[in-house]
C-alpha cells in the first residue's frame, strides 16, 4: 500500500471508536495472568535469598518434600546448566545463561530476592510451609549497591572473570564494569574551547520500577509426552516460548503459550522469571502449576530500570549555538550485565544538531535485581541531566529555553549524535507547537515555576505477523501476534477496516497464541502499531486482491477489470461491463463457489520506523515549609507521525508523562546497610495516583512517517523522557535551586532550602 | 562502493582503529560476509548485535537490503525499547 499522504482520504484512521476489549476489562471478565485455573492446579511459590551477595553452600529440600501435599521442589540442580549464549530476544541483548541464573541461582545469590528454590503444593499454606522447611546454607559475601561504589578498585566483585570490554588497554583485573561505550563525532573538547559559555553538572537518578499493577503470573501444564502449555501475562508469548525452551532445553514446538491480558508491562514483562520454574515443577509433579508473584517479589526480584550518575558539559556561543557537548553516563545493570547504557548515550544529545559531541558510558553490575527494559530504556536518565544543563545554559545566556532548543534543533539531514543522518523528523514542529501553546505564556503565582524539556526515541519495527479472515457474512477477523497493552486491538481493526473499506465494527481483532499465528516480537519499543500495523495492512491488501479476483469470477471478467472502492468491488471502467457494485459480504457469501475461504496471512520484519521527539511543559508550586512539589499544569507535545486512534495515543502520552512524574518526584529503591530493599510495596514506593495530578494535556503533532502506509511513528517511549528535567527546571524557576538528584522528593527539596539558607 | 562508519566500540577490537571503510557489497548480507572476511569476527558481531543505518534510515536484520554506491552506512547497536 502506498503512503496515504492526505489525512482527508482516511475514513477510519484518525477516528475514536470504542476499544474492542473495553467491555471485558471494565466488567472484570478479561482473563489476566492469575485468572486461569485448570483442574488439579498446584500452587507454586519461590524461596528467595535474604542476602544481597552470598555463596550457596548447600540446599536441603528433604524436609519440604516430606510435607504431605508438596508435589514438587526444585533447585538449580533441576534446571539444565546451560552455557553462555548471547542473543537478541524480547527487548534487547541478552544471555540465556544469565537469564537462567536470574530465574534460579546456581552457586551464588547476587541480590536480595534472588530465587534459590521453588515448590508446588496443593494449597498456598502447604507451599508456604514447604518454603520454610527448605534449608539453605549461605556463606555471606560483601555486597555493593551503588554504581560508583561498584566501580571502585576495592569493590566486592560479583563475577571473578569479568574483564571490562571496550577499554584500551584491556584490563587484566576483574571488575564490576562490564563494558564502556562511546558515541559521538567531531572533537567535543575543541568545541568547548570555541564556546563563550560552558555549563556543566553532575546528576544522579534512582533505580525505579515499571510498577505495572498486575504482578507476573503464569500457569504451566506439561503432559507426559512433554507437550507443554503456558498461559501467562507478558509482553510477548513468543518471547516466553523461546526463553522457556532455551532455559529448559526443550523443543520450541513442544511449547504453546497463550497470552493472557496484561495489566501493564512498560518493558518489565519482556523477560521471564517464573515460567521455566512453573514448567519444571509441572513436569515433575504431573499437574498444572500456577505461580503468581507478590508485590514484594515484584519489587525485589523483577527488573527495575537503572539508576545512575551522569556528568554533562555543554558549551555554546553567546547566540546560543552549541559548540560542544559531552556526557559521561554510569548505569547500574543490576546483578547481570545489560544496563541500557548504550541507548542512554545515544539519546542524550539526539535532539540537537551538534558538530562536536561525545557521550560515553559504563555498564556496571552490582547486588541489585537485574534491570529490565522500561519505556525508552536509558533515555530518561541521560536526558534528565542534559536537559537540566540546557536549562542552566538558557539561564546563563538569557535566552528563552525553547528558543535555545530551536536554535540547535535536529532536523532532516542532521547527523545524529549517535551516527546516522535523520530522515523526515518533526522536532522543530514539536518545539513550535510547545511555544505556541497557551500554557507557555500563562501567568504564574508565588512559589510557582515553569520548566520545559525535550526527549528523543528511535522507535523500531521488527518481526510481526497478522492474518485477515473474511467470514461468511462479510465480517472480518484480524488475528495478530501482539499482546494488546495500549489499545492495539483497536488500531489493528481500524487499519484493516480502512484498507477493506468496511466499518470498524465489522472487524473483530484477536490476539493469537503461539500455535495460531506466525512469530511476532514483543509488544515494546513502540513497535506494534507500526510493525504489526504494517503486517495487518498488508494482509488486508492481500484479502482485497483476493476479493477482487472472486468478484471477477462472479462477473466472469478479468481480475484486472475490477477495482475496490469503499468495501465493494466495482468495474474498473466502462469497458469492464455494467455491473452493480459487489459488497464484500456478497463476495464472502459465494466464497465456497469461487475457490474457498478468503484469508490472508502476512509475516514481515518491518523496517523504516520513524524517530519521535517530544517537548513537555510543567508548572509546579513548591512549598518552602515541607518541600512538597505540586504539579499545577502539564502539557506534553509530541510528534506521533499520524495517530491511528488519537484517544489511545493521548493515553500513551499521558501514561508515560505520569510515570516520568513519579520518577521525578517520588520513586526510588531504598536499601538498608545489608543491601535489602526497604520499600518493596506501593505504600512505601510511591507512584503517582490520579488525585496527585492535573489532567495532562497531550498535544499531537503529526509529521507522518513516509515509510508506514498511514504515517505511524512509535508513541509510547518518548513521553517518559522529558518529565524529570521539565519538573527540575520548573523547580529551579520557582525556587532558584537546581536539584541534581532524583527523586526530587520533599526531604531533598527541604534539604536544598536548608542548604541555600546556609 | 558504499562507505561504512565503524563505531568506536568495534574499531579497537576489529579494525585496528579504522573509522571508515569502503566495502564492496551490494546487499547487507554481502556486507556482513565481506566484513567477516576482512576482519574476522566483525561480520558476526555486526550480524548479531548491530543495526545498520543507510542514508539515515535504520534497518535491523535485513539481509536483502540493497546498498548503493555512495550509500552512507553507519553501524549502531540494535535498538529495542520498553
Amino acid at each position: 500500500m502506498n503512503f496515504v499522504a492526505n489525512k482527508s482520504d482516511l475514513k477510519v484512521v484518525g477516528t475514536r471508536p470504542v476499544r474492542p476489549d473495553g467491555m471485558d476489562k471494565v466488567t472484570g471478565k478479561a482473563q489476566f495472568g492469575a485468572d486461569l485455573t485448570l483442574a488439579g492446579t498446584l500452587v507454586g511459590k519461590i524461596k528467595r535469598s535474604p542476602h544481597a551477595h552470598a555463596r550457596i553452600v548447600a540446599i536441603d529440600t528433604s524436609k519440604a518434600l516430606a510435607i504431605p501435599g508438596v508435589k514438587s521442589v526444585i533447585t538449580a540442580a533441576d534446571i539444565p546448566d546451560i552455557p553462555s549464549e548471547e542473543a537478541f530476544v524480547g527487548e534487547g541483548p541478552t544471555n540465556f545463561r544469565d537469564q537462567s541464573l536470574n530465574c534460579i541461582a546456581r552457586d551464588k545469590v547476587l541480590y536480595e530476592g534472588h530465587a534459590v528454590a521453588a515448590v508446588a503444593a496443593t494449597s498456598s499454606a502447604i507451599a508456604d510451609a514447604a518454603l520454610a522447611a527448605i534449608e539453605v546454607t549461605y556463606e555471606v559475601l560483601p555486597h555493593v549497591i551503588d554504581v560508583e561504589a561498584a566501580m571502585a578498585e576495592d569493590a566486592p566483585i560479583l563475577f571473578e572473570g569479568m574483564i571490562t570490554q571496550g577499554v584500551d588497554p584491556k584490563p587484566t583485573k576483574a571488575s564490576n564494569i562490564v563494558k564502556k561505550v562511546a558515541f559521538g563525532h567531531g572533537d567535543w573538547q575543541a568545541g568547548m574551547a570555541e564556546a563563550d559559555v560552558v555549563v556543566e553538572g553532575k546528576y544522579d537518578t534512582a533505580a525505579v520500577h515499571q510498577a505495572y499493577i498486575e504482578p507476573h503470573a503464569c500457569i504451566a501444564s506439561v503432559n507426559p509426552d512433554g507437550q507443554t502449555t503456558i498461559f501467562a501475562s507478558s509482553q510477548g508469548q513468543f518471547m516466553i516460548r523461546q526463553y522457556t525452551a532455551k532455559i529448559l532445553g526443550m523443543d520450541i514446538a513442544d511449547i504453546r503459550v497463550t497470552p493472557a491480558e496484561i495489566g501493564g508491562g512498560f518493558g518489565g514483562k519482556t523477560i521471564v522469571y517464573i515460567e521455566p520454574l512453573a514448567v519444571a515443577m509441572s513436569r515433575q509433579a504431573g499437574r498444572p502449576v500456577k505461580i503468581v508473584m507478590t508485590r514484594d517479589e515484584v519489587f525485589r526480584a523483577s527488573g527495575p530500570t537503572s539508576g545512575g550518575t551522569i556528568e554533562v558539559k555543554i558549551g555554546a556561543k553567546k547566540d546560543g549555538t552549541i559548540t560542544g557537548a559531552y556526557a559521561m553516563v554510569k548505569l547500574q545493570a543490576g546483578a547481570f550485565p545489560g544496563s541500557p547504557v548504550a541507548p542512554a548515550c545515544m539519546c542524550a544529545f539526539a535532539m540537537y544538531d551538534l558538530k562536536n559531541v561525545m557521550a560515553e558510558g559504563y555498564d556496571v553490575v552490582s547486588n541489585r535485581a537485574k534491570v529490565a527494559a522500561y519505556r525508552a530504556p536509558g533515555a530518561p536518565i541521560s536526558t534528565f541531566a542534559v536537559e537540566s544543563v540546557m536549562d542552566e545554559l538558557a539561564i546563563k545566556l538569557g535566552m528563552d529555553p525553547i528558543d535555545l532548543r530551536m536554535k540547535n534543533a535536529a532536523k532532516q539531514g542532521t547527523k545524529a549524535s549517535y551516527g546516522p543522518v535523520f530522515p523526515v523528523i518533526g522536532f522543530e514542529e514539536v518545539l513550535e507547537a510547545a511555544k505556541a501553546h497557551p500554557h507557555w505564556t500563562a501567568p504564574l503565582g508565588p512559589n510557582q515555576g515553569r520548566g520545559v524539556a525535550t526527549g528523543f526515541w528511535f522507535n523500531i519495527g521488527g518481526e510481526s505477523s497478522a492474518s485477515v479472515f473474511v467470514n461468511e457474512d462479510g465480517s472480518v477477523s484480524v488475528v495478530s501476534g501482539s499482546p494488546d497493552i495500549g489499545g492495539s486491538r483497536a488500531s489493528m481493526a481500524m487499519m484493516a477496516a480502512e484498507v477493506l473499506g468496511i466499518p470498524y465494527e465489522k472487524v473483530r481483532p484477536i490476539i493469537g497464541d503461539t500455535a495460531q499465528i506466525g512469530i511476532t516480537g514483543v509488544t515494546g519499543g513502540s513497535r506494534v502499531t507500526f510493525a504489526t500495523g504494517m503486517a495487518t495492512t498488508q494482509a488486508a491488501e492481500r484479502a482485497v486482491d483476493e476479493l477482487k479476483k472472486r468478484a471477477a469470477m462472479i462477473w466472469d471478467i478479468s481480475p484486472d477489470a475490477v477495482d475496490w472502492k469503499d468495501g465493494e468491488a466495482v468495474p474498473a471502467g466502462a469497458n469492464a461491463g455494467g455491473f452493480d457494485p459487489l459488497p464484500l459480504a456478497a463476495i464472502a457469501l459465494k466464497a465456497a463457489k469461487t475457490g474457498g475461504p478468503i484469508n490472508a496471512e502476512v509475516s514481515i520484519n518491518a523496517q523504516g520506523a520513524g524517530a519521535a521527539f517530544g517537548a513537555h511543559i510543567a508548572d509546579v508550586e513548591v512549598d518552602p515549609e515541607t518541600g512538597f512539589v505540586k504539579i499545577l499544569r502539564y502539557t506534553a507535545v509530541q510528534d506521533v507521525g499520524r495517530a491511528i486512534h488519537p484517544s489511545y495515543v493521548e493515553g500513551q502520552i499521558q501514561g508515560g508523562a505520569t510515570q516520568g512524574i513519579g520518577w521525578a518526584l517520588n520513586e526510588e529503591y531504598i536499601y538498608d546497610k545489608n543491601g535489602r530493599m526497604d520499600n518493596a510495596g506501593f505504600l512505601d514506593y510511591r507512584v503517582p495516583v490520579a488525585s496527585d495530578l492535573p489532567m495532562i494535556e497531550a498535544v499531537l503533532v503529526e509529521v507522518p512517517n513516509p515509510r508506514h502506509p498511514f504515517g505511524v511513528r512509535g508513541v509510547g517511549e518518548v513521553p517518559i523522557i522529558p518529565p524529570m528535567a521539565a519538573i527540575g527546571n520548573a523547580i529551579k524557576a520557582a525556587t532558584g535551586m537546581r536539584l541534581v538528584s532524583l527523586p526530587m522528593s520533599p526531604p531533598k527539596v527541604r534539604a536544598a532550602f536548608d542548604a541555600a539558607k546556609g | 562502493m558504499p562507505t561504512i562508519s565503524i563505531p568506536s566500540s568495534l574499531r579497537r577490537q576489529f579494525t585496528g582503529g579504522m573509522t571508515q571503510l569502503e566495502v564492496e557489497a551490494t546487499t547487507f548480507r554481502r556486507l556482513i560476509l565481506e566484513l567477516e572476511r576482512r576482519f574476522p569476527g566483525l561480520g558476526n558481531q555486526v550480524e548479531e548485535s548491530m543495526a545498520i543505518a543507510v542514508d539515515g534510515e535504520i534497518f535491523q536484520d535485513a539481509y536483502s537490503l540493497q546498498l548503493k554506491a555512495g550509500s552512507d552506512i553507519v553501524l549502531i547497536p540494535k535498538i529495542a525499547g520498553g
